[in-house]
Formats: C-alpha cells, structure tokens, sequence
C-alpha cells in the first residue's frame, strides 16, 4: 500500500487550526500525516505563507497532501505557498474545497483508508456541492 | 566608463526613492487602510501592508542595490512572506511578475508589456476580473494607460485616484466585502486605495526627477 496522504489544515485562526488538528488525531491517531497552521506573520489572526509551507512539510507523505483552507485569504496564501514548493511536490498537494473541520476530518478518515489523494479530495468536497 | 557609473548610480538613487516612497507612503495610511477595511472587511488590510513594507523599508539598501528585475522579484517575494492575508499574494504576485517580465533595461514598451502581465497574473490568483471592487479596478486602468502610450506621471495618478474613487459605488463579489452583499456599496475598496497611494508615490518620484 502506498503511504497515506497527508492532511494540512489552514486556519485564519492557530486555535481554529489546533482544534480542527485535534478532532483529526481523534478519529485516525497518527496513522495519517497531519500538519496545521494559523496565524499572521505576527502572530494575529491571518495566515502566513511561510507557516502554510511548514505545515504542508509536517503533513508531507509520497502520497501526497491534502489542503483544508478556512477563509479567502487562507485559500489565496496556500495556492502561493504550493507554488513555492520544489518541483517534484507541486503536483501532489491540492486544495479541497470543503468547510475546513468537517473537511478534515473526512479527508483524514478517507486517507486512513488507503485512498489516493484524488479520492481524499473528492470525499472531502462532497461537503460542499456545487 | 565614467559616464556608465554616473548612469549606474542615477538608477541605484532612483530605485531607491521609489521603492522607500512606496513603503512610507503605505506605512503612512496604516489606519486608513485598515479604516476602508473595517468598513467592508476584516480591518487588517492597513496593519498587513503595513508589516510587508517594513519588511521591504528594513532591506531597503539591499534592494535599490539590484538592477529592477531581481529588486522587483525580491520585494514581491518579500512581501508574500510578510504581508499575512490574501493582500500578500497579491502584492507579492504583481511585482514579482513585473520582475520577471522586465529586460534589464527599461523601455516604455517593455514596461508597458510587464504591467500588463502583472495584471493578468493578479487576475488569475485573485480568480477575479474588473468590476469586482478589487485592486483590480485601479490596475486594469493604469496597464491600459501604458498601454495607449500614456507616460505623464501626473495624468497616470490623476487616473488612479478616479479609479480608486469610482470602487466606492461598487457592489464586491471577490473576498470578505462580498459576504456584506448590498452593504459593500458605498465604501472605498482597500486594496483599490493602496494600489492608488503606489501609483501615486511613484508617479510623484518620476515627477520630481524629470
């Protein structure tokens, strides 16, 4: 089996981020590989390209990551960050269009199932018809 | 040779007026940016642009030091890194792309080519278009501007502050101000405003060095 897909949670909030990251480790312990971020460069509420990249780092699987973004801005800030990836990881990291709790937790549960990061996405987007 | 290293200096003195007159003019309207952004927004747009261009004021020297294409893509980077909120992106993504799209030495078509570039390359990270009530709104004015051939600094921020002013009657369907619906009408957009205070400062440079 491939390695599970990784989830990164993007929050305008840290305590947003710390939550949602919690609910996670809940439902899947530490079988998927889990980062989050919240927060200005500052420390305020907002979100930091630099922090989104580190937390993509943490959530790193060969599998690939999943994104969950709260507000604009979080979605804005991620989609500059995965363009600052190297190359080779560029193409592995997406960005679900889904509320970024439930998300999460879908998407994790879906990626301690084996399923590949199109399938995350999906299950995770199913929260958000169009 | 002489000649060359006055020219050089020239640019290096140059670059550095604009790039400090931009951040101090930014720095400058922080409660008013944030003030536009209260109204319509989350109110952190003054603070967020406030804390980008510290950033570029604090490398300032580094900066006037490199010829335009790598001084631009080094302060857009700079800013996407600081600037915190969807304005950092977008700022950043701008003058980086100016970066990259000018030759080393300046022409008004070339430059004119690279604005247009920055423009389209902020459209496609904002998803968004003209008539949004967005910085958009000021910049599309300004690469049209250029590109008609338009170089008088006075008439090209005379433009942007009818730009900026004409966001006030707009109706936001881009970022937080579109979740207000109807109550976005009637407040100037900040990202609008603070592109204007950039066009002005570096026309009013231009203007003085002429």
């Amino acid at each position: 089996m491939s390695a599970a897909v990784g989830i990164a949670i993007v929050s305008h909030s840290a305590e947003v981020a710390r939550g949602t990251a919690d609910m996670v480790r809940q439902m899947v312990g530490d079988a998927v590989p889990l980062g989050h971020c919240g927060g200005d460069p500052d420390g305020g509420l907002g979100t930091s390209v630099e922090r989104i990249l580190a937390a993509i780092d943490d959530a790193w699987s060969e599998g690939g990551v999943a994104v969950l973004v709260d507000l604009g801005g979080a979605e804005t800030n991620s989609e500059m960050a995965i363009e600052l990836l190297p190359a080779e990881r560029q193409g592995k990291v997406v960005i679900c269009n889904a509320p970024i709790v439930e998300g999460a937790v879908m998407a994790a549960t879906e990626a301690w199932g084996g399923a590949s990061l199109d399938q995350v996405r999906a299950t995770a987007e199913e929260l958000s018809p169009p | 040779m002489a000649e060359d290293t006055i020219t050089m200096q020239d640019n290096v003195a140059l670059r550095r007026a604009l790039i400090e007159a931009v951040a101090v003019r930014v720095i400058d309207h922080v409660d008013e940016l944030s003030d536009l952004d209260r109204a319509i927004g989350d109110g952190d747009h003054g603070l967020n642009m406030k804390r980008g261009f510290e950033e570029i004021l604090a490398r300032l020297d580094e900066l006037a030091d490199k010829p335009w294409p790598e001084a631009l893509k080094a302060g857009g980077m700079a800013l996407v890194m600081k600037v915190g909120g969807a304005s950092g992106p977008l700022y950043g993504t701008a003058f980086m792309t100016l970066g990259k799209a000018l030759p080393e030495k300046l022409d008004p078509a070339a430059f004119s080519a690279a604005m247009s570039a920055a423009v389209a390359a902020v459209k496609a990270r904002g998803k968004s278009d003209a008539g949004q009530k967005t910085l958009l709104d000021v910049v599309i004015p300004l690469a049209d501007q250029l590109e008609k051939g338009e170089l008088d600094p006075k008439a090209i921020r005379d433009r942007a502050a009818e730009s900026a002013l004409a966001t006030v009657p707009m109706l936001a369907t881009r970022g937080r101000a579109s979740f207000l619906g109807e109550r976005s009408v009637g407040h100037m957009d900040p990202g609008a405003r603070s592109s204007q205070l950039i066009i002005e400062a570096v026309c009013e440079v231009l203007e003085g060095w002429m």
